[in-house]
């Protein structure tokens, strides 16, 4: 990998993805440990800069830190100098001054841990940037996936549901999946697709019935609300009876066909509470990789290439 | 000190004359003679135009010189200064400071300050509504009796179109008066950072789309036909307003248009790493508008090439790329990147970009009197002169602007200004601003 992970072009293709991949398998055997901590990144700093609130996707990081024996630190926006107005170049000064490893980011604008990379010396992780990547959501759902319908996952047809527009988990799983071998199908309204697929390695279809006949995953992305006052769909009712994986639609899926969402969902809107709860779903396999996932990006930028333990 | 300047060995290139071999003589102010060889007079100036071609100096008919307001961006002195440099000697500022120029006393104290900095004709244009908020006409008259032409609400479009009808009903009782609009429809461009395309959608970064400028352009066009009034686009970004504006000018609307050298050079691909320092409004189109824009500049339709200069201090620039200002500087390398996109490859000759950086924008800001004259005897002493074969590297940190968002950071160039002469007092000489 590169010096730091902002986008899943940062992998270099298939042969890195598989490579993070096979590490989070290692890891993923250490999380399962009575004592799940080893000392590969003991002395090393990790900070969480979170502009944007997302308790799951901090722990998530945070917990994979600690496992690998690095400190960590939380700079939590909220209580910050951020709230004096300190522009987002000097905070990643300070902490840089602080003498640190790697800056997990955060934030709502799209392109910002690309800056906070040209400014620090340290390793930048994206945790999500505005409606661009969640590169290591990408890389969970794929280890995910991966251990169900692997080792390969080519020629597989994922469906991807929903508001792609403002989606950064669909963008990173988008590109991964692609890259995997995946055929994928973006489904929704023309309001929630992108402006341009030039030079996605997608299909766009508008017809959710005829899109699930032959999908071996259904990736559901979750539906903001106050979309409907940007008038982009008339009401929720409406989306979860066009666009929604209620029940009945299930039924009709493949026998074998999983579903996948990146949480937190809304049950009843775009997934029906049977659908989540069902044997297809994936959903909380997703957040107990995440940990894995996490240490082996950490390990790959940070550590020193010796054994994991 | 004399007040005589001869301009010596250069290539005569104006309205009337493209390529006359000639020395100038300049003294009061005035062109005195311009002759095969002229002796220069004890005490007179002499500035080397060997090589260079003698031109009208350029009008840059969209700046933004921040005063009042944000002077830490820049000031009528800086901006001025870069202007000089530029080649220009009358700038048209636009009217969105703070306080806005929607008021007689706020034109007259650009206007004075303009003439105490004195490196260039300081011509500010005025609100077409009072604050910029699109509902109530400015005084229109009374900032015309202190020498306005052009009004804009630039930076924010008259989006009401029964406001832009009164505006253009009512100017049209002020003779050579021009509605002006920054044709981006509001409600269609609200929350987006870049063109809406195929690198917005690869970003993520919410859009906006051409479709916001052309519908803008064809309503006005209707209401310029409707009501008579002038109506001038300025930094018109797309193949479609392009169309709409060919279409309009050949039915005999009075209408007139103006693009950036950005928006004929630069694509949305420069945003492609989030540097902020592309970011503007209207913004950098696809290849296609591109292409339609720089097609309307070469073949008259886009009467005019003006930059749009729009600086911002470099704090408020290091930012995340949605959360920066629009816009990027150009007055000073105006020349620079139209002579080497326009000129080097043959698509304009020489004397049809000049047309459209002096005398055509000089008569569109109703400035024709003094500004684009031809260089003969008699005429106003606003004078450039430009080597178009030099090769030079830009660097934002040579600028006089007070800021560094400058597109051509290390571009290579060919052209560039070297004595600029207003009103008969060298501003600059050999590329140095002499005050």
């Amino acid at each position: 990998m590169t010096k730091h992970l902002l986008s899943i072009d940062d992998l270099g293709g298939r042969d890195g993805i598989e490579r993070i991949l096979d590490l989070s398998e290692s890891f993923l055997e250490i999380t399962r440990r009575d004592m799940p901590k080893v000392p590969a990144l003991r002395a090393k700093t990790v900070v969480s800069l979170f502009y944007e609130d997302s308790t799951r996707t901090r722990l998530s990081f945070e917990t994979a830190a600690k496992r690998l024996s690095a400190d960590t630190m939380t700079f939590s926006v909220s209580t910050s100098s951020v709230k004096k107005g300190e522009s987002l170049l000097d905070t990643v000064q300070t902490i840089e001054a602080m003498g640190i490893d790697a800056i997990v980011v955060r934030h709502g604008a799209s392109g910002a841990p690309q800056q906070v990379a040209q400014w620090s010396n340290a390793s930048v992780i994206n945790a999500g940037d505005g409606r661009h990547e969640h590169p290591t959501q990408a890389l969970l759902d794929a280890f995910t996936l991966r251990k169900h319908r692997g080792p390969s996952l080519a020629g597989l047809k994922m469906v991807i549901v929903g508001d792609i527009r403002n989606s950064r988990v669909a963008r990173s799983d988008i590109k991964i999946f692609s890259a995997l071998g995946v055929q994928i199908t973006l489904v929704g309204p023309k309001t929630l697709m992108p402006n341009s697929i030039v030079g996605w390695p997608v299909t766009v279809s508008h017809d959710l019935d005829e899109a699930l006949i032959e999908a071996d995953v259904v990736y559901l992305l979750r539906i903001q609300h106050e979309r409907i006052g940007d008038a982009l769909f008339p009401s929720l009712r409406e989306y979860t009876a066009r666009w929604g994986l209620t029940a009945e639609r299930a039924a009709r899926l493949k026998p074998d066909a999983l579903v996948m969402h990146p949480g937190p969902m809304n049950r009843g809107i775009e997934i029906a509470n049977e659908v989540a709860d069902s044997p297809r779903s994936l959903v909380t396999e997703q957040v107990a990789n995440g940990v894995a996932v996490r240490m082996a990006v950490l390990y790959d930028l940070l550590g020193t290439g010796g054994p994991v333990v | 000190m004399s007040n005589e300047i001869v301009i010596r060995g250069g290539t005569i290139i104006d309205a009337t004359t493209a390529g006359n071999r000639a020395d100038v003589l300049i003294r009061d102010g005035v062109i005195a003679e311009v002759a095969e060889r002229i002796a220069t007079p004890a005490g007179a100036l002499e500035l080397d135009a060997d090589g260079c071609i003698i031109a009208p100096g350029f009008v840059d008919i969209q700046v933004h010189f921040r005063e009042p307001g944000r002077e830490e961006s820049e000031t009528i002195e800086t901006g001025s200064r870069a202007a000089a440099l530029g080649g220009c000697t009358a700038v048209v500022c636009m009217p969105n400071t703070d306080p806005p120029l929607d008021d007689a006393a706020v034109v007259q104290a650009v206007i004075a300050r303009g003439r105490a900095v004195g490196l260039v004709d300081v011509h500010p244009s005025g609100c077409i509504t009072k604050g910029r908020a699109g509902e109530q006409l400015a005084p229109m008259g009374e900032m015309y009796d202190l020498g306005v032409r052009i009004f804009t609400d630039d930076g924010d479009c008259v989006a009401d179109a029964r406001v832009m009808r009164r505006a253009f009903e009512y100017s049209t009782a002020l003779r050579g008066a021009v509605i002006a609009q920054h044709a981006e429809d509001p409600s269609l461009v609200r929350g987006g950072h870049m063109h809406e395309g195929e690198w917005s959608a690869r970003l993520g970064i919410p859009g906006r789309p051409s479709a916001a400028e052309v519908t803008i352009v064809a309503r006005d066009l209707e209401l310029a036909r409707l009501t008579g009034g002038r109506y001038h686009v300025l930094h018109l970004s797309t193949a479609g307003a392009a169309q709409l504006v060919r279409e309009a000018k050949l039915e005999g609307v009075h209408v007139t248009a103006e693009c950036t050298p950005q928006h004929i050079t630069l694509t949305d691909a420069a945003c492609e790493h989030y540097e902020s320092t592309f970011k503007m409004n209207p913004p950098l189109r696809g290849e296609e508008d591109r292409a339609g824009v720089f097609a309307a500049l070469v073949d008259g339709t886009i009467d005019a090439i003006a930059t749009d200069h729009a600086p911002h201090a470099p704090e408020t620039k290091a930012v995340p790329f949605e959360e920066a200002p629009p816009g990027m500087l150009g007055v000073e390398t105006s020349f620079a990147v139209a002579c080497t996109q326009l000129v080097v490859p043959g698509h304009l000759s020489m004397q049809s970009l000049l047309a459209r950086m002096s005398w055509q924008p000089a008569a569109i800001a109703g400035l024709d009197a003094v500004q684009g004259r031809p260089i003969a005897a008699g005429e106003p002493a606003n004078i450039c002169v430009i080597d178009a074969e030099t090769q030079w590297v830009r660097h934002a940190s040579d600028s006089a602007s007070k800021s560094r968002n400058d597109p051509w950071e290390g571009q290579k160039l060919t052209g560039r200004v070297r004595h600029t002469v207003l009103r008969g007092a060298a501003t600059v000489i050999n590329g140095t601003p002499q005050r």
